[in-house]
């Protein structure tokens, strides 16, 4: 697999559990070593690191757990200063950074307090504030929210945002919850059995799912697609072909399906549609059965597609 | 039974008190000291662990399961000419904290494994994440993660170290066990045995109570 995350970008990769998603995520900071192939963070080929070089690099690269994995013998304070320790700055800087990383995640009041005594959320903003200790050029999160509610989550993600936008840091996150994906992500990459099987702009990618596993996860979070349970039920009482449309939804009707029908002579009937809405824009599809004439048909159809908008739907 | 004969008893007390420490004592640190590093390295070395080595994983575990079922008192027969050559006697306090010191490495050795093998792999994991090495993840990260349940694992060996010692009585080490055996089953002189036996239990109880109290002030 290839795959390039811009600097400065919020990649997210989602699958099922055992897509391999995590896995590939450790070979960004060699935690998992690849068994073919280079990892390249920057300018460093950090599969090709070991010893000295490597925990320098690793240095320059933050990483939170679903499980957060503080240490749970140390305050939240020497939590957070441990990376710093490892950077080897002194006891004064480490203060000032403790104190602004602590700020940053709004626990200024839980320096002296442990692990046991902090929610999950609380946990995980330590986490953040630990991973980004040493300003690093990239962050990578697997399944940090996981563990997470949906209120927590949201926090956790709000913090995630802000260190990507205030301080410019990278961020790649593994994840199986689609409204992660949604919520923050500019690309995704949607991973199975080892692969990528598609990625791209999370606008795209949520407006016109291509692989049916991609199709699953977005019909979790969005309803403007039919799942491929409700097609095959559509397909069983719609036996003709179906085409998928987009559909601007502040439009209140649609030239387009009133022209084609006229023009072919063909019946054209809404057998699914709905809005989504993502990065504050809207759109809508709708899934159009057209009967008729079989000539007739084929021609409307690929009258329909060549507007660009449309597309038949060959799965399910 | 006879009348205790407390004039020639008592003082008598008073040494066999301060060899049990001494035997105790001496013997905590040694096997505290070379039992950890045991431990330490049979974690390290582990299969799959931070510097796994199975050469050495193996011999460790062959060398420890050799010394750890064989009774103390055997123990302490058998390294008679090692004793010697160590201490110049195999009599006396001093010469029997070298057995003692045997038997409680083995088993801290596997106290301290088991203690640090129980650490979240989430902790161990992080601290690579962050760039540490595999030597300072083990002393910053392993052990402090393990010390509360490791404190607790030394006091057992503490308490296991006054019953031992007492056993130690029979083989010329003096202290408490000698005490007992002597003045008070050899006489039989119940109220001596009564006697030493309390001092045996409290000697526990305050090993156990300040193990408890560090272990408390250790884990969060």
């Amino acid at each position: 697999m290839s795959l390039r995350v811009e600097a400065g970008q919020i990649f997210g990769i989602v699958g099922y559990s055992g897509a391999g998603k995590s896995t590939l995520l450790r070979t960004v900071n060699a935690l998992e070593r690849p068994t073919g192939g280079r990892v390249r963070v920057g300018d460093v080929e950090i599969s090709a690191l070991a010893g000295r070089e490597l925990h320098r690099a690793r240095q320059r690269i933050g990483m939170i757990f679903q499980q957060f994995n503080l240490l749970r013998s140390r305050t939240v304070y020497k939590n957070i200063a441990y990376p710093l320790k490892l950077a080897g700055l002194g006891e004064a800087q480490i203060l000032d950074r403790v104190e602004e990383l602590l700020a940053f995640v709004g626990l200024s009041d839980k320096a002296l307090s442990y692990p046991s005594q902090l929610s999950g959320g609380q946990k995980q903003r330590v986490g953040i504030a630990r991973a980004l200790a040493n300003r690093p050029d990239v962050l990578i999160s697997d399944e940090s929210t996981s563990a997470l509610d949906p209120q927590t989550t949201g926090e956790v993600l709000d913090l995630l945002r802000r260190a990507n936008r205030e301080y410019g840091t990278t961020i790649l996150l593994v994840t199986h919850e689609m409204d992660v994906i949604r919520e923050i992500c500019d690309r995704v990459a949607v991973m199975q059995d080892g692969r990528v099987v598609e990625h791209g702009d999370v606008f795209d990618v949520f407006a016109h799912p291509q692989h049916p596993t991609t199709r699953r996860f977005v019909s979790s979070v969005l309803h403007h697609l039919p799942s491929d349970e409700t097609l095959r039920r559509i397909r069983a009482r719609h036996p003709g072909r179906l085409v998928q449309l987009d559909h601007a939804p502040d439009e209140s009707s649609d030239p387009l399906v009133s022209r084609v029908a006229r023009d072919h002579g063909v019946g054209l009937e809404v057998v699914y549609g709905g809005v989504g809405e993502l990065q504050s824009r809207r759109f809508g599809s709708l899934t159009i059965e057209v009967s008729g004439a079989e000539p007739a048909v084929e021609a409307a159809i690929v009258d329909l597609v060549a507007s660009g908008r449309a597309a038949e739907v060959t799965h399910a | 039974m006879r009348e205790t004969d407390f004039g020639a008893f008592l003082p008598r007390l008073g040494d066999a008190l301060l060899e049990t420490l001494l035997m105790v004592t001496g013997a905590f640190l040694f096997a505290g000291i070379i039992g950890l590093l045991l431990g330490l390295l049979l974690y390290a070395s582990r299969p799959g662990n931070l510097l796994e080595n199975r050469v050495v994983f193996a011999v460790l575990n062959v060398v420890i399961n050799v010394v750890r079922p064989v009774p103390f008192i055997i123990i302490a027969i058998a390294i008679i000419p090692f004793t010697r050559l160590l201490v110049g006697t195999s009599i006396g306090a001093g010469a029997a904290i070298v057995p003692l010191t045997l038997a409680a490495a083995v088993a801290v050795a596997r106290i301290a494994e088991s203690n640090l093998v129980a650490v979240d792999p989430g902790a161990v994991e992080a601290g690579f994440a962050m760039g540490a090495g595999p030597a300072r993840v083990l002393f910053t990260i392993v052990v402090p993660e393990a010390l509360g349940p490791l404190v607790l694992g030394f006091t057992y060996i503490v308490v296991a170290l006054v019953d031992a010692s007492a056993v130690a009585g029979v083989i010329g080490a003096g202290g408490l066990g000698d005490l007992a055996i002597r003045y008070g089953y050899q006489r039989f002189d119940t109220l001596v045995v009564v006697v030493i036996v309390v001092i045996l239990i409290v000697l526990v109880q305050a090993a156990q109570l300040l193990g408890d109290r560090i272990a408390r002030a250790v884990m969060h």
